[in-house]
């Protein structure tokens, strides 16, 4: 069988977006991780040194390339089987049902995906955006902590992000177990640890995203004492390979 | 009357079908892509004979009324097939089970065709097994067994209480590989209304789209009416609601015989009828008497709650009446002594037509056996029950949930209520030992048949014959026939016996939607069924009989002048359907009676009043019924004409049935 | 159990055939026993419209005692109605109370086009089977029975996939019409038994293929399809069907013509 009949069929398409999906949940994990760095309060100094590990390293950015194409792919992908899907039943049903069969975010797959994607272009357009355009230009990142500040300080974003964040939390409710299950590892001896460990996972990593503009939000409002941005203070070493690691 | 010839090979019971097989005619493979066969009905055995003879390279056309073939009636069968393996090494072998099943017809089958039907059974199991049906396994990996009524041995194989449903998806998926490899052409939602004859050949059908309501003509070189049985004639039956004669007596009318009609057979464990709105009935699977104590309180007009009758006013009345057999009688004893039980005032129910089937101290006994597996020393009472039924749930779980849904009780607290309920036809086509019809090229294979279970049939034998009719009779006896037609041509569909038949078709249809009467054809198949039931059902007289037969005929004259009929006749009309199917049971309703009032003795579940010992035990009287009676059709409103097939019995001796 | 007799209203889809539009009719039915199956209420009905000389409600339905998988009704927004695990036949009006409205409606998949009224055309089942749901086993081929034994609980595992009834509850309900509950338990049935090994992989590719050719939809893994099935059929048989087809993929396995 041709591998491309192969990611054609209803399975193969479920398998590209499992696929896609878990790679996404890993970058999640990392993404998760150098940004709650920010809640040390010393200036953005850990954060920015691993924020600039990850924006330099050679092999982070080519990883970062195939990010964007599994995104982009993950959408697409997802809304054209939701468009199909649709399409197959041209009469529907007068009385439907479902929420006694099944969970309105399992179903409502495409509706959470859209509006994280509607959300990601707002983050990217924020954060990732301007600090590639500097990279480029200017041969050096911006402070993203300080951007992070700056950005998070405005109320409406901070609720556009904790949006952003729930909607995430919905759709790794069920694309969690989902991309295990288009595995085939969800058996009956695995399929309560993994339900068990995508809800503690849907639940955390959004959680700690969120909390992330509320922290700020917090900080530049005078809620606590938040120390300011230590980014000019540090020397920023061009070279990748030069980086202290911790 | 004429003597028929049953066409048994000589020689020893134990040579003849291997004697046949060697000698009978075959048909080269270049041949048999020539030829082409027609198969009415896609169960058990229409599939298994569909594929089969696909597989064999014929050019097979097969027919069923339902939308999918998977869909054939023999999917509700629950309990299990039987087989001479003797896995169980507790003394079964072929012999055995021709004898049981020769005995437990009640001496009214042919020794040559059950002989030939224990022969193949353990090739079917091996067929089954190879086709992935999941039959119960003990945890060596070994294939287990249980035992049925009117039995000694554990030779029933199963597959939970779903042992129909398992083996007709094996041959039915047989079939579909048939199908996508173009051997098979498959017409779902068809409906076979009628035989065509060439020169005294069957050489098509005409058959109904039931979508469409469009009748098409196909041609074939052999006819194979594998479509079930007529249970239905009596309105309430296990069968499932599409379930008719229709097939098969149109195939009468082309002039096959009609083998011993009145044989019907009550199935013993059935949840009693619970008022007028009833449309079917549902089967209790016998394997249930297995563990289950059937009684009925000592008093008549007991009203109190099962639980409140202790055990010594309890009547355990088939412990009590055989005592050898006890609960696991042949299905005809166990409905007849239910059915006395009853109308000496003994049954229980709202209705008092039921008695109580018990697995309280089965229950019981398991829990104390899985307390003593498991070391658990002294437990309380409470504790063992809970063992049990966790044990009673995992042998029967499925029906005990079928029986709390239909009634809202609950099984495990207290004691089902059953009653007796048709279930099958012993009846049929008659056939000669290859299948065959008296009309030549015209076969009836499975229930459709009269040949293999006598006046009564026992447990686990239905999936028994119609696999081995389609998967291991027909492909040799079919072949037989054939060898000598390769050189018949096709027969245009503008023959005029095509042409005839058709219009002939036509005519009816259009007669059901023009008398535009008053009554509906469920009322006339409800009228039809009570008259069945009551006059030709468990227990049957001379005075019922005639009764019964003037009032079918007033009822089938007042069908054609009154009924109701609606819709059009190109259309998917399920009325229309229907009322085909009512008209041919108003036939074969008076055949029975014929036939039961013919029969002046009681076998199986043939029952006659006037015919019973002093005990109410069932009294053959051989000297003047050993006979199969093979009915002719004698035209409309004409007397059908007997033709008797004398039973030779060479190797058993007819003894009066005892199962005490 | 206390018996009770109610008044309904009905509302029930009514389409001529396949080429013309449908729509709902309206109609009471009177004095509905609580002990009467859903499908007897429906032949109460039948009843009344052949009486008034009107054309009764056409509706699939055949065994009434949930093993055929012929009935087929999406009952107030359910396949089969409330019942866990149970078919439209098995189905008893004790679940309704006096003066309920009942919406009855055909199975909704462009892959089961509505016939007439609530009947529906499911024959595309039968033609993913014809794609591979068989072992190729001619008659006669059989070795005995008992000379290859199997793990009992394997052989109980095939068989719980083997109790699907083709009903096509699971795609009714399927919010993508998908139907790889009903192919899975198939694939599951025959992966699961050494008998179905030797054409596991061409049986998974060609059975996906054509489910895919009938216009099923993608399975999202919603799980609205175990929740209706009548008898049960696991979710853990998708599971199965995924590894199966990635085991056929990434081991070449060929597909037929």
């Amino acid at each position: 069988m041709k591998w491309s009949t192969a990611f054609n069929s209803a399975i193969g398409k479920k398998l590209i977006m499992g696929a896609t999906g878990l790679f996404l949940i890993v970058f999640l994990i990392v993404h998760c991780y150098i940004n709650a760095m920010v809640f040390y309060n010393d200036g953005g100094a850990t954060f920015n040194t691993l924020a600039h590990f990850m924006g330099t390293n050679i092999i982070i950015r080519t990883v970062e390339i195939g990010l964007m194409a599994f995104l982009i792919i993950h959408s697409w992908t997802g809304l054209s089987l939701w468009l199909k899907n649709k399409a197959r039943r041209k009469t529907g049903y007068a009385v439907n049902n479902r929420q006694q069969t099944s969970r309105w975010y399992s179903r409502s797959m495409a509706l959470l995906g859209t509006l994280i994607l509607l959300f990601l272009i707002l983050h990217l357009s924020a954060f990732w955006a301007p600090n590639r355009g500097h990279q480029l230009m200017e041969g050096e990142e911006i402070d993203l902590f300080q951007r992070m500040a700056d950005a998070f300080s405005n109320p409406i974003v901070v609720v556009i992000y904790v949006l952003g964040c729930i909607s995430l939390a919905w759709h790794l409710l069920h694309g969690f177990w989902s991309s295990f299950q288009t595995f085939g590892l969800s058996t009956h001896r695995y399929k309560g640890m993994i339900r068990g460990i995508g809800n503690v996972f849907s639940i955390f990593v959004p959680l700690v995203f969120a909390l992330m503009p509320l922290w700020f939000y917090g900080g530049s409002h005078g809620w606590f004492d938040m120390k300011p941005s230590v980014f000019h203070q540090q020397t920023i070493p061009v070279e990748a390979e030069s980086v202290p690691m911790h | 009357m004429s003597s028929l010839n049953n066409r048994i090979p000589e020689g020893p019971l134990e040579q003849k079908w291997t004697k046949y097989k060697s000698t009978c005619k075959l048909v080269n493979p270049a041949n048999k892509r020539k030829l082409e066969i027609i198969v009415v009905g896609t169960g058990l055995a229409g599939a298994s004979a569909a594929a089969t003879l696909g597989e064999l390279g014929y050019k097979v056309k097969a027919f069923c009324y339902q939308d999918s073939p998977r869909r054939a009636h023999s999917i509700a069968a629950q309990g299990g097939i039987n087989a001479a393996k003797n896995y169980q090494n507790d003394g079964d072998s072929t012999y055995r089970l021709f004898y049981d099943t020769i005995k437990g017809g009640d001496y009214r089958a042919r020794e040559g065709n059950v002989y030939r039907l224990a022969e193949v059974s353990a090739s079917i199991i091996d067929q089954c097994v190879a086709q992935g049906v999941p039959f119960a396994r003990e945890y060596g990996g070994l294939l287990s067994n249980r035992s049925f009524g009117g039995t000694q041995v554990q030779r029933t194989f199963y597959a939970a209480g779903q042992t129909g449903q398992q083996l007709l998806i094996g041959a039915y998926q047989a079939l579909e590989r048939q199908v996508a490899l173009g051997n098979v052409t498959m017409y779902a939602r068809h409906e076979m209304l009628e035989v065509v004859k060439v020169d005294g050949k069957a050489r098509g059908i005409i058959a109904r789209n039931s979508v469409t309501g469009e009748l098409e003509r196909h041609f074939g070189h052999a006819v194979l009416i594998c479509s079930g049985g007529y249970g239905n004639v009596f309105y309430l039956s296990t069968n499932a609601m599409g379930c008719n004669v229709t097939a098969a007596w149109k195939a009468h009318k082309a002039g096959a015989y009609f083998g011993n009609p009145c044989f019907t057979q009550i199935h013993p464990t059935c949840i009693p009828v619970s008022g007028d709105h009833q449309s079917k009935l549902t089967l209790m699977s016998e394997s249930l008497r297995n563990d289950g104590r059937i009684w009925v309180p000592k008093a008549q007009n007991d009203t109190r709650k099962p639980k409140d009758i202790p055990e010594e006013e309890r009547d355990y009345y088939l412990e009590r009446r055989y005592p050898a057999f006890g609960n696991l009688v042949p299905r005809d004893v166990a409905s007849r002594a239910a059915k006395e039980r009853c109308d000496a005032g003994y049954g229980v129910g709202a209705s008092k037509m039921a008695v109580y089937l018990d697995y309280a101290s089965a229950i019981e006994r398991y829990g104390a056996i899985e307390v003593s597996k498991r070391g658990m020393g002294n437990v309380d009472k409470a504790e063992i029950i809970r063992m049990g039924k966790e044990v009673v749930a995992e042998k029967y779980g499925n029906l005990f949930e079928m029986y709390e849904k239909i009634t809202g009780e609950n099984p495990y607290e207290t004691p089902m209520r059953i009653y007796p309920a048709v279930h099958y036809t012993m009846g049929g086509l008659w056939v000669d030992y290859e299948l065959m019809t008296t009309v030549p090229g015209l076969y009836a294979l499975g229930e459709a048949n009269f040949s293999d279970h006598g006046a009564n049939r026992l447990g686990a034998s239905a999936l028994m014959q119609g696999l081995a009719d389609g998967y291991f009779v027909v492909p040799y006896t079919l072949g037989n026939y054939l060898a000598d037609e390769i050189a018949t041509k096709p027969v245009s569909l503008d023959h005029p016996a095509f042409v005839e038949a058709h219009q002939h078709v036509e005519e009816r249809i259009n007669r059901f939607l023009n008398v535009k009467g008053k009554r509906s054809v469920e009322s006339f198949h409800k009228s039809l069924g009570k008259i069945m039931w009551e006059k030709c059902g468990m227990a049957r007289n001379e005075q019922g009989l005639q009764e019964a037969i003037r009032d079918i005929r007033a009822l089938r004259n007042e069908f054609w002048s009154n009924v109701f009929v609606p819709g059009e006749a190109a259309e998917l009309n399920p009325e229309l359907e229907k009322a085909g199917r009512v008209a041919d049971f108003l036939e074969l309703g008076e055949l029975m009676c014929i036939d039961a009032l013919n029969r002046n003795e009681s076998c199986g579940g043939h029952f006659r009043e006037e015919y019973q010992t002093e005990e109410g035990e069932a009294l053959r009287q051989d000297d003047l019924y050993t006979y199969v009676a093979a009915w002719q059709w004698g035209g409309e409103n004409a007397e059908p004409v007997l033709h008797k097939e004398e039973l030779n019995y060479e190797v058993v001796h007819l003894t009066a049935r005892s199962y005490k | 159990m206390e018996h009770y007799h109610m008044n309904l209203t009905l509302k029930v889809w009514r389409q001529k055939n396949k080429n013309t539009a449908g729509r709902f009719e309206t109609y009471p039915v009177q004095n509905i026993s609580s002990e009467m199956s859903f499908l007897e209420m429906i032949d109460v009905l039948n009843e009344s419209l052949v009486d008034q000389g009107q054309e009764p409600v056409a509706f699939d339905h055949d065994c009434r005692e949930g093993i055929c998988g012929t009935c087929s009704m999406y009952i107030n927004g359910r396949a089969h109605g409330p019942w866990h695990h149970t078919t439209t036949c098995q189905l008893h009006m004790r679940e309704y109370k006096n003066g309920d409205t009942i919406v009855v409606e055909p199975w909704r998949a462009n892959s089961f086009p509505v016939l007439k009224d609530l009947v529906t055309d499911r024959s595309s089942f039968d033609r993913i089977v014809q794609a591979g749901g068989y072992v190729s086993v001619n008659t006669g081929n059989a070795v005995d029975a008992n000379a290859l034994p199997i793990e009992k609980a394997k052989a109980d595992e095939s068989f719980a996939a083997a109790a699907c009834i083709g009903c096509g509850a699971c795609v009714a309900a399927c919010p993508n019409t998908s139907a790889m509950l009903f192919m899975s338990a198939k694939v599951s049935h025959l992966a699961l038994l050494p008998q179905g090994a030797p054409e596991r992989k061409g049986r998974v590719l060609n059975m996906v293929a054509q489910h895919d050719h009938e216009g099923f939809g993608t399975c999202t893994n919603i799980g609205a399809c175990e929740a209706e099935c009548p008898k049960g059929i696991s979710l853990e048989n998708i599971a199965r069907l995924n590894r199966e087809y990635v085991a056929a993929t990434f081991a070449g396995g060929s597909q037929n013509a």
